[in-house]
């Protein structure tokens, strides 16, 4: 039953914890229960990722209703590999929720029952838009998602936290109304809502001037929801006001969701030759992520809040993974999936680094962070290990990706793309280095005289994520060897 | 609204087929236009109605947040939960056939009926809760 199963299991565990969440209501009872699922949830996507490199594809039929008619669920390697760190760092970022003395605090303890709620509804968005094959499911996920992701940002103890929720809200629905703009232009133009079944109704009809529309309605509201410049404004807020653990959790999945998004509708429904070959859409994403990875770096360099620091260098970050994509060729899209799982990882990281310091400090100021690094070695150090990853030093996975994305603009013969990256790497260094030497060579601040070292509960996820940057930056076959994978069967290599 | 006697009068008379007319556009759903949805939407006018003539402290006499908030949980688990009950069936997730292996269609008939129950539970507590929340902006 459960083999038979394991694609809606993926799925129904989350949600149905979710309102179980509700009714448990007594903190340590809720968080033990959502932690213990959010691990199940990961354990079927390791099983589900062997199962999908075994046979190429699995699909599911809900309620019985065969494809295309029904809404089929159904994963090949690239959505098995989206689901798989999705749900680990959702299960890792969880973990350190702790019962006492962690990043929970920074939320009231009225809300925290509320808390786990939303963030089980939010992981059930997210694997369920990567999971399905059917484009309204897509908007019905991308909904449940983003709708908890607002929840969640708001719970933040500052008050900017409300304003921050909102613009996200203003602007996430822009983006979402866009994309269901575009799956409804589709569903008119070929009758079938099943992306395998519109991939090949689509070359049969033509679509002409309702193709165009769909596929621009679609790329904007998706460039909206995953935060390509310049379509970005609402995250800076959004990530700096929000609670760290959804900061971490947020910055690590959401966004990289939407580029799976992208992925999909782009090569799997619309397909390589209309969108890079009739439309040009390769051109409009490399400008646009060029201009996104230069502007977001440079004005992350200036920021005095390290979260929104961070939020910037996301910006800039999403542009390599779009830059990645824009190469249409094999090289490319590896190095774009594989961005989004280093970066998933770094992000992840650093950001619950800074869950430790927000913990100690009260704060993520960089000149109440001057000092820290001597009362709070290893936070600090899981901080620089992960801000080596964003640079892209050799043995951190940050590397690998752009050791891809240098090599698929050098197959083009883009010198001019390849020098970009690696000057583009060059501003990464000074916002990095920048924290680094606060925290470690100045005379502490008032607040970090006071601050000892985050407790293990905290300490032990983030290595974690830290570490395996580190392990990806050196075993490369797995996460890259996945990556290839899925680029093969966007590109239609293999069948 | 204490000296509002015309309207404590005819929503008090009214109030009751508000919430018959709920429960009419829920289970003959399967017949006529109507389905959870629009149920629960109903059903928690004829709160909102009382809270507008009788004041928030009397709705929340009937309907205590804390329940209200079991409510719409419980109405999300009936449905996720009958998908897992066709599941240990041996059916797929919401296979409602399975409900009923003998005669499938009565389990489709069956399923829907359960499944459009829970989304009215929760629609109808949803708005609520949406309800109660806004009227009570500022007094809490």
């Amino acid at each position: 039953m459960i083999k038979q199963n394991l694609l809606a299991l993926q799925i129904v565990i989350p949600l149905i914890a979710a309102p179980l969440c509700i009714l448990l209501r007594r903190r340590a009872l809720v968080w033990g229960f959502a932690v213990l699922v959010c691990w199940l949830t990961f354990g079927i996507s390791v099983v589900l990722l062997r199962q999908v490199l075994e046979t190429g594809l699995v699909s599911y039929e809900m309620g019985g209703w065969a494809a295309p008619w029904g809404i089929e669920y159904r994963a090949d390697p690239l959505s098995a590999f989206v689901l798989l760190f999705v749900s680990g760092i959702g299960a890792i970022v969880l973990s350190s929720a702790g019962l006492k003395d962690t990043a929970l605090d920074e939320i009231p303890v009225s809300r925290q029952y509320l808390f786990f709620t939303l963030y089980l509804l939010c992981l059930t968005g997210l694997l369920g838009i990567t999971i399905t094959g059917d484009l309204f499911n897509v908007f019905v996920f991308l909904e449940i998602s983003a709708l908890s992701s607002y929840g969640l940002i708001g719970l933040g103890g500052r008050r900017q936290a409300l304003p921050a929720a909102f613009q996200y809200l203003v602007m996430g629905t822009i983006g979402a109304t866009f994309i269901l703009i575009g799956i409804g232009l589709m569903y008119m133009m070929t009758g079938t809502l099943n992306m395998a079944d519109m991939a090949e109704r689509l070359v049969m009809a033509d679509g002409g001037r309702t193709a165009l529309v769909a596929f621009g309605f679609l790329t904007v509201g998706i460039g909206i929801k995953m935060a390509l410049f310049p379509l970005h404004i609402w995250l800076p807020n959004a990530y700096a006001y929000a609670p760290s653990l959804v900061t971490a959790f947020l910055a690590a999945t959401a966004t990289k969701v939407s580029v799976y998004i992208l992925l999909r509708f782009v090569f799997s429904v619309f397909g390589v030759t209309f969108a890079f070959e009739t439309l040009g859409l390769g051109g409009v994403l490399m400008f646009l992520s060029l201009l996104g990875i230069f502007v977001a770096s440079t004005v992350a360099i200036f920021q005095t809040n390290i979260k929104r620091m961070l939020a910037y260098s996301s910006v800039a970050q999403i542009g390599y993974m779009v830059l990645g994509i824009s190469f249409a060729s094999t090289t490319g899209l590896v190095a774009g999936i594989v961005h989004l799982f280093n970066h998933a990882l770094i992000k992840g990281g650093l950001f619950m680094a800074m869950g430790c310091v927000m913990l100690r400090l009260k704060s993520v100021d960089i000149e109440d962070m001057a000092g820290i690094g001597r009362k709070m070695p290893f936070t600090m150090a899981a901080w620089a290990v992960g801000g080596l990853g964003l640079i892209g030093i050799p043995a951190t996975a940050g590397f690998i990706s752009k050791w891809y994305l240098i090599r698929a603009a050098l197959e083009q013969n883009w010198w001019i793309v390849a020098v970009m990256v690696l000057i583009s790497s060059l501003l990464a260094v000074i916002y990095v280095w920048r924290v680094i030497e606060t925290a470690f060579f100045k005379e502490p601040s008032a607040r970090a005289r006071e601050a000892r070292e985050a407790p293990l509960s905290m300490l032990l996820p983030t290595w974690v994520l830290v570490g395996a940057t580190l392990f990806f930056g050196v075993m490369t076959s797995t996460s890259a060897g996945v990556a290839g994978r899925a680029a093969e069967v966007l590109l239609r290599v293999i069948p | 609204m204490t000296d509002h006697t015309i309207l404590r009068v005819v929503s008090k008379v009214i109030l009751p087929y508000v919430l018959l007319f709920g429960l009419y556009v829920q289970f003959h759903g399967d017949y006529g236009p109507g389905g959870g949805f629009q149920a629960g939407v109903i059903f928690a006018a004829g709160f909102v109605l009382y809270g507008l003539i009788y004041g928030l402290a009397a709705v929340r006499r009937v309907a205590p947040p804390r329940v209200i908030e079991i409510l719409v949980a419980s109405g999300v688990l009936l449905y996720a939960g009958t998908g897992v009950l066709t599941m240990l069936r041996g059916g797929n997730f919401l296979d409602y056939g399975a409900l009923n292996p003998l005669h499938p269609a009565e389990g489709q008939h069956l399923g829907i009926l359960v499944v459009e129950l829970g989304v009215g539970i929760t629609v109808a507590s949803v708005m609520i809760a949406i309800y109660s929340t806004f009227a009570g902006r500022g007094r809490a």
